[in-house]
């Protein structure tokens, strides 16, 4: 199976470990990754701040770059979801290649059948599910089913977790107000856990998230899930 | 050639005065408001949730319930011919509003036709839209509400805040307060219990609905191929008023029509659901014209269009017309949570405002509402008719006028964006560029992150520290495997 990694552009430029997590854990499995390095944007935020013509080239060279890919894993719900429930409608030759993109919990658990991925993780850790992976991939438990798979890791649950951080991509500069509002009940919910890791599959929330713990010192740390999965805890 | 006419757009309380960040601000820092609506949304969120989920086919509901509005929608023109026909049949008076000032002339017009100087009010979203108390009052005739959640938003000079709920943003000490400055016959020693509360407002209303020749109401649904309209309420006084007064006039927006009677079946199982989070609702009222002897003997209904024609023309905001005015999708956002209706400036707030507001009145006058949301989604899921909300925020948004240098911006992102060699030229240099400044900061500071930046980034680091660049990029770490 050929899987390319399409690492999103806020990943490339600000979060490179998470790509890299999610290269050590396919390899881990016995899979060749590929990185096209023609990939740029996916234009959600183009598209969802209503510059759907300036979305569009960037739309074009998705299809170009992937659509010869069997597999493509995406370490963001938002994007993938992007991809798997607008691009159909933006550009009809997207069809295919965006029937083929998946987040990486659901490459993981529904296309190479795993969920034990070899990780070790000794820390407390609560998981909070992203909109964008929850209402519109229907992720369900399945980065979950991934994370209590983990050596040493303790789950403790997030209470509210289905309600969004207040991010909303430009909605955090559009409306700072009610964004920070969100994002403080978000912090203190996290907070109650007593967990020292947040994890979620979206590294621009968690940007979000973290930048208001961090602001607090709250002394938690905000992780992508596949940071998660991809320690062993061994020197290695 | 000939060209089409543009639909015209809607009047009366539908627009923003101020865009929706501006009037959100004070309702974000009202500490007081932030408790009410956070109490208040989550108890009917878990109602609504406790008697949906025992019903096995609620998707199968939901779907139905979406295609008979969108059947609705595909031949609006003829059942509301043959709405009126029915209903015209029935002994009732049928009048067609283009928008909320000639609405409310007709109204108006009727109600003086009788002579009457005062009408009741069954609780109407349309009449709230078309500011309907106001042109009454000035044409010298009192409207009093009569639902008790409006009475109080009346007495306390206010306007409802959410669609369902209008007096949410206040707490029951705020009521008491209300009920004891403007409500003369109020009990001196009025306790802030509901049960008192309730009772004060009995007392006053009874002698209203007693004294009222004309009763002004909406409709949940109007049934086409009778001629039926449908009120649903939980207290009563909706009931009081369509059977007491000797005239009854109904405003009703053109998007409230059934085919079938059959059809209220979907419709009267998802409502009560969605909305008050009860198997079913205390009192269904349905009136068919006249009925000789019984009830009122001068029945008009009046048909609104403002603006509902213009979203009828957009088969993709098109859906929006599918609401039945059930709140779910205000009581699940949180953006509504913290922000308040009021800060919508629409009688309809929520996700479903930020898309029939703007669809209303062209997106041009009300362009902050489209944005006025995160796109999490949970407003589809609770959705009794399954309207697409963040589709149609998204769509909105592509219609709304764009700051010029946020265009700008966009515009040269997507330049950039779209050259996959550009792209990586441009990651070059942004890593290169805030690479003195990120290790700076990690000495400093131990995190490669900014705390404190102006204008417009300062929206971000007002209340979130702000990542620098990696000291490579990942595809940097790629090209040296």
């Amino acid at each position: 199976m050929r899987i390319a990694l399409f690492i999103t552009c806020v990943n490339d430029l600000a979060f490179p470990a998470t790509g890299i997590a999610v290269t050590r854990i396919l390899r881990r499995l016995g899979h060749t990754v590929d990185f096209p390095a023609e990939q740029t944007c996916c234009g959600q935020m183009h598209a969802n701040t209503g510059y759907r013509a300036e979305a569009m080239p960037m739309v074009r060279n998705y299809v170009d770059v992937f659509d010869s890919y069997d597999a493509i894993v995406a370490p963001s719900g938002s994007c993938t979801a992007m991809i798997r429930d607008q691009y159909p409608r933006l550009h009809p030759a997207a069809t295919s290649v965006a029937a083929r993109t998946y987040e990486l919990s659901e490459l993981l658990v529904d296309v190479l059948g795993v969920t034990d991925v070899g990780a070790e993780f000794p820390e407390t850790v609560t998981y909070h599910p992203t909109c964008h992976g929850l209402r519109m991939l229907r992720l369900g438990d399945r980065p979950l089913t991934l994370l209590r798979q983990v050596r040493g890791i303790k789950l403790v649950e997030l209470g509210d977790a289905e309600e969004c951080c207040g991010f909303g991509g430009t909605f955090a500069l559009k409306n700072p107000d009610v964004s920070t509002a969100m994002l403080t009940d978000k912090c203190a919910r996290v907070r109650d856990t007593g967990a020292r890791v947040l994890a979620a599959a979206d590294n621009s929330c968690l940007a979000h998230i973290g930048g208001g713990l961090d602001r607090h010192r709250s002394g938690v740390r905000a992780v992508h899930y596949a940071e998660i999965l991809a320690e062993t805890g061994a020197l290695s | 050639m000939s060209h089409p006419v543009a639909p015209a757009t809607g009047g009366g309380r539908i627009r923003t005065p101020l865009p929706f960040p501006t009037a959100a601000k004070p309702a974000v820092a009202d500490t007081q408001l932030r408790a009410n609506l956070h109490r208040a949304t989550r108890t009917i969120r878990a109602k609504r949730a406790r008697v949906v989920d025992e019903v096995p086919d609620w998707e199968a509901l939901r779907d139905a319930g979406s295609a008979i509005k969108a059947d609705v929608q595909r031949r609006l023109p003829e059942l509301l011919e043959q709405f009126e026909a029915s209903a015209t049949a029935a002994g009732a008076t049928v009048h067609w509003a283009r928008d909320a000032a000639e609405a409310c002339r007709i109204v108006v017009a009727l109600t003086r036709a009788t002579g009457a100087d005062e009408v009741v009010k069954v609780k109407s979203m349309a009449t709230q839209e078309i500011e309907l108390n106001e042109a009454l009052e000035a044409a010298g005739i009192a409207a009093y509400e009569t639902d008790l959640a409006e009475l109080i938003v009346q007495l306390g000079d206010d306007t409802p805040s959410h669609i369902l709920v209008p007096a949410i943003h206040y707490n029951r000490a705020q009521i008491r307060e209300i009920f004891q400055r403007r409500m003369a016959d109020a009990p001196a020693d009025l306790s802030d219990e509901p049960a008192a509360l309730a009772e004060a407002a009995r007392a006053h209303l009874r002698r209203r609905f007693l004294s009222a020749r004309v009763a002004v109401s909406g409709a949940n649904f109007a049934v086409a191929d009778t001629g039926t309209l449908v009120v649903v309420e939980s207290e009563g006084n909706g009931r009081m008023c369509l059977t007491l007064p000797e005239t009854l006039i109904s405003v009703v927006g053109v998007e409230k029509l059934l085919p079938t009677f059959t059809d209220l079946e979907v419709f009267l199982q998802l409502l009560p659901r969605s909305s008050t989070g009860e198997r079913m609702n205390p009192y269904t009222s349905m009136w068919t014209g006249v009925t000789p002897g019984d009830g009122p003997q001068d029945v008009h209904i009046v048909l609104v269009d403002n603006g509902r024609s213009a979203v009828l023309a957009d088969p993709v905001g098109r859906p929006a017309l599918s609401c039945i005015r059930c709140s779910a999708c205000l009581n699940v956002c949180p953006v509504y949570e913290r922000a308040g209706g009021h800060a919508y400036g629409s009688v309809y707030p929520g996700p479903i405002g930020a898309i029939l507001s703007p669809q209303l009145t062209g997106v041009a006058d009300n362009a902050s509402l489209p944005y006025a949301s995160t796109l999490c989604g949970a407003c589809y899921d609770v959705c009794p008719v399954k309207i697409n909300i963040p589709e149609i925020l998204v769509h909105l948004r592509q219609q709304a006028p764009h700051p010029p240098v946020e265009r700008a911006a966009m515009r040269v992102l997507s330049w950039v964006m779209r050259s996959p060699r550009r792209w990586a030229a441009a990651l070059r240099l942004a890593r290169a560029g805030a690479g003195p400044l990120g290790a700076y900061r990690e000495r400093r500071t131990g995190a490669r992150t900014l705390r404190r930046l102006p204008w417009p980034a300062s929206a971000w680091t007002r209340s979130r520290d702000l990542p620098l660049p990696a000291p490579q990029t990942f595809r940097e770490w790629w090209g040296k495997q």
